[in-house]
């Protein structure tokens, strides 16, 4: 920056004052030659002494730091032992030493969530770190010598030069695969640094990025034989390990109870280390289809838990839909951010600030049904005449009344497997690809110019590892779950985002790095038993759970989608994004064929699956294009070159 | 163009095409391979087809080789109604 150090002291000050949200409890700013830190501070670990930015004893280094290390009291005890000095009981001041004894290799010791910028005054180099799953996220951006960077977007926005563009590309990634495709963000320009990386850079150079952790998986029938009964307890003892590390803290630590699998195993798990008075907190729907309070009361009062439970209705999720736009910074298809949105202001409200969830079990033991679609799939294909085989896809979707009602005939002309299909990595995925991408029509003329001739799949296939081809099925698929999915959707837009919304931290002790190589290593049949979901989780879990819920089955969590835009509850200036003369202003959709869209999703309360993602699609890029860009796209957002920007 | 297969082609384009132009659409061409319906599409076009040509269709012929493209939409409605070109 050219600027003196009172202009770079506000640019920061704006940049933390953007993202208060994340970091109610206090702020602090730091310059030292070419490099300023700014940070907002959630206090949950050492509130006495813990502020940030942090400098060393020796005040060569500085950090500021979003997030847990978990594993900090063993790493602090470690390196006292090797002499070094602490000077707080904060896990900042544990990252500052672990640095100073390894350098930047630091971060393979590290057990936790974090994003971080360590600033070493010694060797004039930056360095940012992201944890290895992608539950804190970490943008940048570069103009000309300057790199900015924050845990969100909008706090990059507050940095002169720094322009929000919607990147039409990442739009057309969304519109296919529901997530931009890490480095790409939602807006042009702006980079995120994916999952398990660092980037390094010294004054005056450029950027360097590298990749410290990458997820890995035995070469298909080269996984030996695990004893069933002994490989679960193994993993019953990692998960009760991921979870106590995952108490840590100054404050009280809640639960999310879903009433799923998962989240029942976390907060069992949760309880038994804690004894009574665990808080736990759920959503109930006022839909029967989407609702699971039965099997929260139900476990909230196994367990003996202090439970909060908030009902959500259409209407809600309507008028939290603006806020979870701006949250989340990119256009989403499903409603099922809101919920939880509205949920972790509950869990404010209530006086907690960090939770532990069960999300992440399902990627990593084998939980989705796209899973169990797929082994179908194929199981289909094999036999490509068969009137029987078709008809085990019915059992894939309970929930689902129009796939109930279908013929086979039609369910394998739907989920069916060419030759060409059964080749491609992407298999697994496919028919969501497809289905998904019919929202793309809804696209302008110029959406559709800009993006003419680009492929998403295209740009996931190139990505995948060279050993991916040597992988089992179910580990291809789950590393698809896993790599882009989890983090580019699961742990952003539906968990980071809406968490810190209010201030509250998530934590996922299915996400321990340990628990994600172990179970990374198990024989897929221990995760995807036939058609059981997360079979070696239940078998080494039951004892800890009751009967009903270690039985149940998955059910997918959703949120009303239709309805929050037309119902009766829904906010009439949701309806109004869809007004053609919005539309049109925006650019980026088709305003005759979006005002069919929304004729029909008044009409009919049976929409199909692209038409829902269409309409959330079409609703989140609007309030995300209005809250950041302005009225309308600017003329250099509407030119080609977006297409291949980044 | 029978009324049938306009009628038919004017459907896809208002609720499958959101007003898109239909007419460039092959009649032999799969409707699901082009993508324009899936699940949810098929009931809807069957309750189009009951409704509109005053056909009754049965589970068993809910399949592809009745529906999945506009020749043999076309062709299934006949042998179901004869009189629905002047319906």
């Amino acid at each position: 920056m050219q600027a003196g150090d009172a202009d770079r002291r506000a640019v920061l000050e704006r940049m933390a004052a953007a993202i208060v949200h994340r970091g109610p409890d206090g702020s602090g700013v730091l310059i030292d030659g070419p490099c300023g830190l700014a940070h907002t501070r959630l206090s949950i670990v050492d509130l006495a002494t813990g502020a940030q930015p942090m400098t060393d004893a020796g005040e060569s280094l500085a950090i500021s730091f979003n997030g847990e290390i978990f594993n900090y009291r063993e790493l602090r005890a470690d390196l006292i032992a090797r002499g070094f000095v602490f000077r707080t009981t904060s896990d900042t001041e544990v990252i500052l030493n672990l640095y100073r004894a390894m350098g930047p290799d630091c971060v393979a010791r590290l057990n936790g969530d974090f994003a971080f910028a360590l600033w070493d005054r010694a060797e004039g180099r930056l360095m940012l770190a992201r944890d290895r799953i992608g539950v804190r996220p970490l943008f940048y951006a570069r103009r000309g010598p300057l790199l900015a960077f924050a845990s969100e977007m909008k706090s990059l926005f507050a940095v002169p030069g720094i322009e929000a563009e919607l990147d039409l590309v990442a739009l057309d990634q969304i519109f296919t695969t529901w997530a931009p495709i890490a480095p790409r963000t939602g807006f042009a320009g702006i980079a995120e640094l994916p999952p398990g990386h660092m980037l390094l850079m010294s004054s005056g150079g450029a950027p360097a990025i590298r990749r410290y952790w990458s997820l890995n998986f035995p070469r298909a029938g080269e996984t030996p034989h695990q004893d069933e009964r002994a490989t679960g307890e193994e993993l019953r003892a990692l998960l009760a390990d991921a979870t106590r590390i995952r108490l840590r803290a100054d404050v009280p630590v809640g639960a999310y109870l879903s009433g799923g699998l998962d989240s029942c195993v976390v907060a069992a798990l949760a309880r038994a280390k804690v004894g009574a008075g665990l808080r736990t907190f759920s959503v109930t729907f006022e839909d029967a289809e989407f609702d699971e309070s039965a099997f929260q009361k139900t476990m909230s009062r196994a367990l003996g838990t202090r439970h909060l439970a908030i009902a959500c209705g259409a209407g809600d999720i309507s008028r939290a839909m603006p806020a979870v736009a701006a949250h989340g910074e990119r256009a989403i298809l499903r409603t099922s951010p809101a919920p939880l949105f509205l949920l972790s202001g509950a869990v404010r409200n209530d006086g907690l600030k960090v939770v532990l969830t069960g999300e992440g079990a399902d990627e990593v033991l084998g939980g989705y049904d796209i899973f169990k679609e797929a082994k179908l799939r194929r199981f289909v294909a094999r036999q490509p005449g068969s009137e029987r085989r078709p008809r085990l896809l019915q059992r894939l979707y309970p929930y689902l009344p129009r796939v109930q009602s279908q013929s086979p005939q039609f369910l394998a002309a739907f989920f069916g497997a060419s030759p060409a299909d059964l080749a491609d990595p992407l298999f697994s995925h496919l028919p969501r690809y497809r289905t998904t991408s019919r929202a793309r029509m809804f696209f302008s003329a110029e959406v559709k110019r800009a993006t003419a001739g680009y492929d998403a799949l295209d740009e996931l296939r190139a990505g995948l590892p060279a050993e991916f081809a040597r992988w089992h099925p179910l580990s291809q698929a789950q590393y698809l779950e896993t790599t882009h999915l989890l983090p580019g959707y699961i742990l952003s837009s539906q968990g980071d985002r809406v968490a810190m919304a209010h201030g509250v931290e998530g934590r996922f002790p299915f996400l321990d790095h340990r628990v994600v190589e172990f179970a990374a290593g198990l024989h897929p049949e221990l995760k995807l038993k036939g058609l059981k979901e997360k079979h070696i989780l239940r078998t080494a879990l039951k004892n800890d759970l009751p009967p009903e819920i270690a039985r149940r089955p998955k059910q997918p969590y959703r949120a009303p989608e239709a309805g929050v835009f037309f119902g009766p509850e829904a906010d009439p200036a949701l309806a109004a994004l869809f007004a053609p003369e919005t539309l049109a202003d925006g650019g980026l959709f088709e305003p005759a064929a979006v005002a069919r869209l929304a004729a029909k999703a008044q009409r009919t309360s049976s929409l199909g699956f692209a038409e829902n993602a269409a309409l959330v699609g079409i609703a989140t890029a609007e309030l995300v294009r209005r809250r950041f860009c302005g009225p309308s796209l600017t003329a250099s957002a509407r030119a080609p070159r977006l297409a291949r920007s980044v | 163009m029978s009324s049938t297969e306009s009628a038919l082609r004017a459907f896809i384009a208002e609720n499958f095409m959101y007003g898109g132009d239909a007419t460039a659409l092959a009649a032999d061409r799969s409707l699901i391979e082009e993508g324009l319906i899936d699940s949810t599409g098929v009931l809807e076009l069957v309750s189009f087809l009951e409704e509109r040509f005053a056909i009754q269709i049965g589970d068993a012929e809910i399949v592809p080789a009745n529906l999945d493209s506009i020749a043999a939409i076309v062709a299934f409605v006949a042998s179901k109604n004869p009189a629905a070109e002047a319906a």
